[in-house]
This record gives structure tokens, C-alpha cells and sequence, in this order.
């Protein structure tokens, strides 16, 4: 009975949050609430038995996407104040949504409450997966590909994201915000390290230990530490790539590691292999994750030379 | 089994499965409304957080059953950690363009 007034008072919680951050006037205001919903939504993900869930949302959904707005909107003026909207303006928009939640909702409640079967199949598989925890055996062995493909948007989002960056403000660190992140640093690299390797036996692994590096550099980069991380420096670009280069050549390998009396197919790990195989993928998926988002975040001080010409 | 199994999820996937789907419409409803970018923005992360929030509750339907040896399924939380680091890099590209859509505007040698 308790856990369910807990989770009916997190359910409300969670959509009060949304609500404010959408109606709110000033858009800083939204940014600060969303940032709010995002920490709610990483304790109901540990609620729903999903603690990888939870590690990811709380460093990318209250960590990541916050420094993102903030960023976007330090750029623009603070205090964009939006013109009240008419009641027509509001009401047509609203009676639509709640027609769809009407029959999303009819929908949804004649969901099976039972289990899917892929997951007998996937208990079923790990031992042969060289890890002993399932979602990183679904990630790097059973469903390599979407790891891979997921590693090339990212590459993909980077390099649409560089051109258009907008020129930086130049901005002056607080020294307190200077001093605490660098106590905050090692204690980072630490827990990313313990993220990666508890990986292969307990929730955690490469996206959560890469996100949470990449939100340590960008509270470094914020405090204009950490010059050399950016986008003209040759081994950053390297280390961008390295997460697709080695993913690729892990699984040529392993194309070619496999035993003639067995079918060779493409992304899949020899049993015996597997336990390092993945492990050296996740190390520099980690390195190419926290890389590419750094950069995202952070942004790039575009050259200020003839861009007025430009436009 | 097969009969419709509406009274079969217990009320707490009821709650969570209500919640997601109010999330999804409050995004749609900021989408629609939201008169700055950046709030439509957010208002796409919002949509997708109920839309993860539904495949989590479908990936712990086992484990409110009580079946033996349950886990939640993993290929939806697989999928769900992918889908966290897409939308945080699509938001990122978003807001890129965004901030060089302000910085073009705001210049004053840009007169269409």
C-alpha cells in the first residue's frame, strides 16, 4: 500500500514537473523544471527495475540535456518572455491532446501483462554472452548492431552540430565552480571507471560510464579547463572515431577468428572471446561517447573570420 | 490467458502506463503550443520520455506477475539506454542549429 501512494505521489510529481516546464512563461523557468523531471524520472526508471535506466537518465536527463539548454540559452537573451496566448490559441491544441490521450489510453489498457519472449531467449543465451549481466549482453553481443549504428548517429550528430555552432560568449569562471570541479574530477574518472567495468556483471557499462565522463569534462570545460579537448586537436578526432574504428575491426576479427565448421556471421563473438571482446569495445565506446558529447555540449568557438560574408 | 487481460496488470503498471501516455500528450500539447524553439525542443524530450517511460513498464510486466526466475526484459532496456544517447545528441544538434539561427537573426548585416 505504501509503495503505491510512493508511486502515485512520483507519477504526480513527474507530471506536475512536465506541465509547469511546458506552460511556464520564461523559458528559464522550463529549462530548470525539465531539469527537475529529468532526476524525477531516474528515481521512477530504479522504481521500475531499470537501474541502468536510472544511471543514464540521471547523468544525461538532469546533467547533459540542463547544460545543453543553459548553454542554448546564454546564447539567446535570459529573459524571453513569451506573449500570453489567446484562449482559442490554447483550447483548440488542448481538446486535440486529450482526444489522443483518450485513445492512446483505450489503447494501452488492453496491453498482455504478460512477458515478452525474448526474454527466456536471452536468459537463455548468456552464457554464451562472455558477460553475466543481460542488458550488456543484449547491447555488445546479442544486439551489436544497434550499438554500432547508435555510436555512427552520434558521430553523425557531431559533424552536422560542428559547422553551425554558433560563436561562444566568452565567458569567466567562478572559482569556486573552478576549485569544486576539479575536486570533482578524479572522483568521476573513478566512478566511470567502476561504471565500465562492474558493466559486465551488474548494471552499468560503456553508455553510462561514457556519459558521466562526458558530464565531468563539460563541468571542466565550463571552468575553461580541459583546453585541449576540442575538435581541432588530432588524437580528440581520433578518440571520436576510435569507438566505431575498433568496433569494426573487433568484429573483422572476429569474422576472421572463427572456426571453419562454424557458420561466421557478422557481429557475433565467439563464446570464449566474448568476456574481452566486449570489454575492449566498451573501453573505447566509453572514450568516443564522453568525447562526442563533450564536444556537443560544449561546443566549438567557430573562427570568427568572414562570417558576416557567410551569412 | 488470452482473454482480455484489462484487470490483469496490477494497478501500479495501470498508474505508470496512465502517466507515460499524459506524458507523451503534455509533450504533444508543448509541441503544438510552445511559441519559443527552444520549448518545442523540450517538449520533444518530453514526449520521449513517456515514450520510454511505456516501454519500461512493458519490459517489467514479468516481474509483476511473480513468475519464477523473472527479470525485467533486457532488449527493451538495450534499447531505451540507445535511445537515451540518440535523443541526447539529437537535442544537442538541435540546439546548434538553433543558437546559429538566433546569431544569424540577431546580426544586423542579415536584411533578407
Amino acid at each position: 500500500m505504501s509503495l503505491l501512494l510512493f508511486d502515485t505521489a512520483l507519477c504526480l510529481l513527474l507530471l506536475a514537473l512536465a506541465l509547469a516546464s511546458m506552460l511556464s512563461r520564461q523559458l528559464v523557468n522550463a529549462v530548470m523544471l525539465y531539469i527537475a523531471f529529468g532526476l524525477m524520472m531516474a528515481l521512477a526508471w530504479a522504481r521500475l527495475a531499470a537501474p541502468d535506466l536510472a544511471l543514464a537518465e540521471a547523468a544525461i536527463g538532469a546533467g547533459l540535456t540542463g547544460a545543453l539548454c543553459f548553454s542554448a540559452l546564454a546564447r539567446q537573451q535570459l529573459d524571453i518572455t513569451a506573449a500570453a496566448l489567446s484562449w482559442p490559441q490554447r483550447l483548440w491544441p488542448a481538446t486535440f491532446v486529450v482526444l489522443m490521450l483518450g485513445g492512446i489510453l483505450a489503447a494501452l489498457l488492453q496491453l498482455p501483462s504478460v512477458a515478452s519472449p525474448l526474454v527466456a531467449v536471452a536468459q537463455a543465451e548468456l552464457i554464451n554472452s562472455g558477460v553475466s549481466h543481460p542488458v550488456t549482453a543484449v547491447l555488445l553481443n546479442f544486439r551489436s548492431w544497434d550499438t554500432l549504428l547508435e555510436l555512427v548517429v552520434l558521430l553523425l550528430a557531431l559533424l552536422g552540430a560542428l559547422p553551425v555552432a554558433p560563436a561562444e560568449k566568452s565567458a569567466t569562471s567562478w572559482s569556486l565552480g573552478l576549485s569544486w570541479s576539479r575536486l570533482l574530477a578524479p572522483m568521476v574518472i573513478l566512478l566511470a571507471g567502476y561504471l565500465l567495468w562492474a558493466g559486465a556483471s551488474q548494471p552499468g557499462g560503456a553508455f553510462q560510464a561514457g556519459v558521466l565522463l562526458a558530464a565531468g569534462a563539460v563541468v571542466l570545460r565550463l571552468n575553461q579547463q580541459l583546453n585541449w579537448l576540442s575538435w581541432c586537436n588530432f588524437w580528440v578526432r581520433l578518440l571520436v572515431v576510435a569507438g566505431i574504428a575498433v568496433f569494426v575491426l573487433v568484429a573483422l576479427l572476429a569474422l576472421w577468428l572463427t572456426p571453419a565448421n562454424v557458420d561466421a556471421v557478422w557481429l557475433s563473438w565467439p563464446p570464449l572471446l566474448a568476456g574481452g571482446i566486449i570489454l575492449l569495445i566498451e573501453v573505447f565506446a566509453t572514450l568516443a561517447i564522453a568525447s562526442t558529447l563533450t564536444l556537443l555540449v560544449v561546443g566549438e568557438p567557430a573562427p570568427q573570420h568572414n562570417r558576416t560574408e557567410s551569412v | 490467458m488470452t482473454e482480455l487481460s484489462m484487470t490483469e496488470l496490477s494497478p501500479q503498471l495501470l498508474l505508470y502506463i496512465a502517466t507515460a501516455a499524459c506524458l507523451f500528450a503534455i509533450g504533444v500539447y508543448g509541441f503544438i503550443v510552445g511559441p519559443q524553439t527552444l520549448r518545442r525542443i523540450l517538449a520533444l524530450n518530453i514526449i520521449s520520455a513517456g515514450i520510454f517511460m511505456l516501454m519500461v513498464v512493458l519490459a517489467y510486466r514479468g516481474l509483476a506477475n511473480g513468475q519464477a526466475r523473472a527479470s525485467p526484459d533486457p532488449v527493451l532496456h538495450a534499447l531505451i539506454l540507445t535511445g537515451l544517447v540518440v535523443a541526447v545528441s539529437a537535442t544537442a544538434f538541435a540546439l546548434a542549429l538553433l543558437g546559429r539561427l538566433k546569431q544569424t537573426q540577431a546580426s544586423p548585416e542579415h536584411q533578407p
